[in-house]
């Protein structure tokens, strides 16, 4: 299946959880978040959430603002 | 001060100097003036992970154990400031929260409505909101009564420099505030933040003043002694203002 993660395309064996997607892109465990089709993912979910094809992923941590 | 904490939502600091991470050129820059500074409390702000997977700002915050405060930057909508905020909630695992919802990207001024809604709203999901407002005593009032922890309004607009625009504004809302007023944006210089302390504000938060400066880490330091400075001098008492000069020597003669 076919991902829009971060912007860019992502392609993943089909019934990917969230948590494979993270894996995929090599992000760090802790300090990060997603939003699945603009919905928040609690951590505690990213194993068992199911992506679905052509789902919109955003993987989100802190940088420097403010 | 030790034996002066600033006290949000429960919580105390000893320092009143709230510091951003924006505009530093480096980690390492950033590293010295936040150490210079004395601050417990420093602002971060969400944004998509990279292609390297760095968290470099977090590691280096939990290094200083600095709490960081994540800000909802850049959202112009109280919705998009609500998906932020509860995205930084699970980032970060806090519940605190600088909330931001700017009007537009010129002026980068707070648009009160959709600032109050989301405000309304996070709280009735549990965070505690520290609202970055505008100088007014009335929005400032409806946001304390909405719940906020603090309420931040700006000297002038963010990145400005051009201090406390209207000294009257920040103290009609020291006078009328339950929860610490915290001057957040415009600061320039040190009497910029000395100013915010001696109008009554209970801390400052800053970011352009010290990381766009010739040299943030003095720059850093110069604005904790400041505020502290001010602070002090809030609690002293500051003399009258008067016409006519008073002598200060006792006369000739006696």
């Amino acid at each position: 299946m076919r991902l829009l993660l971060n912007g860019a395309e992502l392609q993943l064996p089909d019934g990917s959880s969230v948590a494979d997607a993270l894996a995929a892109i090599g992000a760090p465990v802790a300090g990060v978040a997603v939003a699945v089709d603009d919905h928040v993912v609690p951590r505690a979910e990213w194993s068992g959430c199911r992506l679905r094809d052509g789902a919109t992923v955003e993987v989100l941590t802190a940088v420097q603002g403010g | 001060m030790a034996d002066d904490p600033l006290v949000i939502a429960g919580r105390s600091f000893s320092s009143r100097l709230v510091m951003g991470t924006g505009g530093a050129s480096n980690l390492a820059v950033l590293e010295r003036a936040l150490v210079a500074s004395g601050t417990e409390l420093t602002t971060v702000a969400m944004r998509r992970l990279d292609a390297g997977g760095g968290t470099g700002v977090l590691d280096l915050l939990r290094r200083l154990d600095i709490e960081p405060l994540p800000n909802t930057a850049g959202c112009r909508t109280a919705a998009e400031a609500v998906r932020t905020a509860s995205l930084a909630r699970e980032a970060l695992d806090t519940a605190w929260v600088k909330l931001e919802v700017i009007a537009d990207e010129r002026t980068l001024l707070p648009d009160p409505v959709e600032l109050l809604d989301a405000a309304e709203q996070l709280v009735d999901l549990g965070f505690t909101v520290l609202p970055y407002t505008n100088d007014d005593p009335v929005l400032a009032r409806k946001l304390e009564q909405a719940g906020c922890a603090a309420v931040m309004p700006l000297g002038s607009p963010i990145g400005t420099g051009l201090g406390i625009r209207n000294p009257h504004n920040i103290e009609l809302i020291v006078a009328e505030a339950g929860v610490p007023v915290i001057l957040d944006a415009g600061i320039g210089t040190a009497s910029d933040a000395a100013l915010a302390m001696e109008l009554g504000c209970a801390a400052v938060l800053l970011a352009t003043a010290v990381t766009r400066a010739q040299d943030p880490e003095r720059m850093a330091q110069a604005m904790r002694l400041a505020v502290e400075g001010g602070r002090h001098a809030a609690l002293a008492g500051r003399i009258p203002r008067r016409h006519w000069a008073r002598a200060s020597s006792p006369p000739p003669g006696s």
